[in-house]
């Protein structure tokens, strides 16, 4: 296509990861003109996930779409793990409920660049329009309203101006509607891709074939505010950790060193020996949740959606992001769709998030991010969690002792008193 | 192969790169990072682009970065001086994700 046209188009996306893509979707399937611009060779290939996807937010873009979707395993095993040296507490969740017959599983694990790129596919069959490898550089403002953006040499107008360009929106700030990312909001996140057959896997975490786990590991951070993830993909493991930056600098750790480490842990490494990292992966994820969600998602002829808008929730036993992408990329399109004219979209988009549950939902767990907070749960509760099972376990034919005392003995050889976990326990249930 | 701690470099050697020989996205002023105390580049780049070199100074090469703006975010003294995705066509490809 000629990228110079003077064509006017009803939606410009930057950016074809889910949020712009269930957007582009929605959008064409009302026959809107929508073209989706994308920085990347393919939809997806700058994008990381740790990941999965609930399911819920495919079936809000259309029924059934799933069934045909690029996915990996549908997880069936929840599971904790908390690290402590070389020991280890697990836990695992199984609950059939979560997928039973005739309804779509919960979730999937999923891969960005093989999931993108199908979700876009579908977009372009619904007739929107798709470039990639076209970086856009500034938007165009006319009479304070968004009405197109730059790439290159080229100006491409729409009616209204979609950012879905991820956690490093540079749309949203050159539209003035973000700032600089403030460093205690965002985490790093660091993942390699490990490949293993099917059948490996599915031994070495007990699963029948097309099942899967996901995995949240707790004390792998140096006791830095972070945690780490495994998600068993198709043929391959996740394996990654995800850091507060600033907690790395100020205890000047490498989070590639750390993450290196966490590969060698006695309970990860017999899950991945034998098996060939095929990459290695980045990207910024949003910590702060409701709180971090900028206070304008939009201004006339333009919307921010997806990690863009801050719509990321991290509770820390369970991390979304791709589906509150999508659907806020569906609430979007919805408001483009019903607006009367320029200046409606946006508030009916802020309508929309209400209506889908999105803003809701992360209002809700809103909390988390003052628990998630508390400095020790990073490094001081895995080691007591092992500690109180070293105990239980530990037969050696003297005299155990009493479990009271153990566990007393335990908080304190961790530097914790009974004070502080009835404060947390106060704050968790007050926040949650 | 089997699983082992790999240095940065030879993780990045498993991606899949374009490197554009004839803009960097990122651009560093040495004289700035000379006077940062803290540093925060050398431990939070996932890539370990940030190093430094034998006279104690930063150095950094734009070839290898993951995009993930960590840097970006981190830098507190400007001594990043530019930080802008790579052009179309160039940079990493992810081909899992």
């Amino acid at each position: 296509m000629n990228l110079s046209s003077e064509d006017k188009f009803d939606a410009i996306i930057i950016g074809a990861g889910p949020a712009g893509s269930a957007c582009a979707y929605t959008l064409a399937k009302e026959g809107r003109s929508v073209l989706m611009i994308e920085r990347g060779d393919t939809p997806g290939s700058k994008n990381v996930t740790g990941g999965r996807l609930y399911t819920y937010a495919l079936e809000l873009l259309e029924p059934g779409l799933f069934s045909e979707a690029a996915l990996e395993r549908k997880v069936t095993h929840e599971q904790i793990m908390m690290l402590s040296g070389d020991r280890s507490v697990s836990i695992d969740y199984h609950n059939p409920a979560y997928n039973a017959a005739g309804q779509p599983p919960m979730s999937y694990t999923v891969l960005r660049a093989v999931f993108d790129e199908w979700l876009a596919g579908k977009a372009e069959e619904m007739g929107a329009m798709l470039v990639c490898s076209i970086k856009v550089d500034d938007l165009i403002e006319q009479d304070g309203k968004i009405v197109g953006v730059i790439a290159g040499e080229d100006e491409m107008y729409a009616e209204v101006v979609i950012a879905a360009d991820g956690v490093n929106s540079i749309m949203a700030q050159k539209a003035g509607l973000i700032s600089d990312i403030k460093k205690e909001t965002v985490g790093v996140g660091v993942k390699e891709i490990i490949e293993l057959p099917s059948k490996t896997i599915e031994e070495r975490f007990h699963l029948p074939a097309g099942e899967g786990a996901a995995r949240m590991l707790l004390g792998c951070t140096a006791g830095i505010h972070g945690g780490g993830f495994l998600y068993t993909n198709q043929d391959s493991i996740s394996l990654g950790a995800v850091f507060m930056p600033e907690g790395a600098a100020e205890k000047k750790k490498s989070v590639h060193e750390m993450f290196q480490e966490l590969k060698m842990h006695p309970a990860i490494y017999p899950l991945i020996t034998g098996g060939q990292t095929v990459e290695y992966s980045a990207h910024l994820v949003g910590e702060a949740g409701f709180r971090g969600i900028p206070q304008k998602l939009y201004r006339e002829g333009f919307l921010m959606v997806g990690d863009a808008a801050g719509f990321v929730i991290n509770t820390g036993y369970s991390i979304r992001g791709i589906d509150l992408a999508i659907v806020s990329g569906i609430a979007a399109a919805r408001a483009v769709i019903s607006a009367a004219d320029s200046t409606a979209v946006g508030p009916a988009y802020m309508k929309e998030l209400e209506n889908l549950q999105l803003l809701p939902t992360m209002k809700a767990v809103d909390g988390y991010f003052d628990v998630l907070e508390t400095k020790w749960l990073y490094d001081k509760v895995p080691n007591l969690a092992n500690d109180v099972f070293d105990s239980l376990f530990t037969v050696t034919g003297a005299v155990p002792q009493k479990l009271s005392k153990t566990v007393t003995g335990a908080l304190k050889a961790n530097d914790l008193s009974v004070w502080q976990l009835i404060k947390l326990g106060i704050k968790g249930v007050r926040s949650l | 192969m089997s699983i082992e701690k790999m240095e940065a470099a030879e993780l990045l050697s498993r991606n899949k790169f374009n490197i554009d020989e004839e803009e960097a996205h990122i651009i560093i002023d040495p004289a700035v990072c000379a006077r940062c105390q803290d540093k925060p580049c050398l431990y939070v780049c996932p890539a370990v682009l940030y190093k430094l070199d034998k006279n104690g100074d930063i150095s950094f090469d734009y070839a290898g970065c993951l995009e993930c703006g960590t840097c970006r975010v981190m830098c507190k003294n400007k001594g990043i001086v530019k930080w802008v995705y790579p052009r179309g066509t160039f940079g990493v490809s992810f081909r899992y994700g």
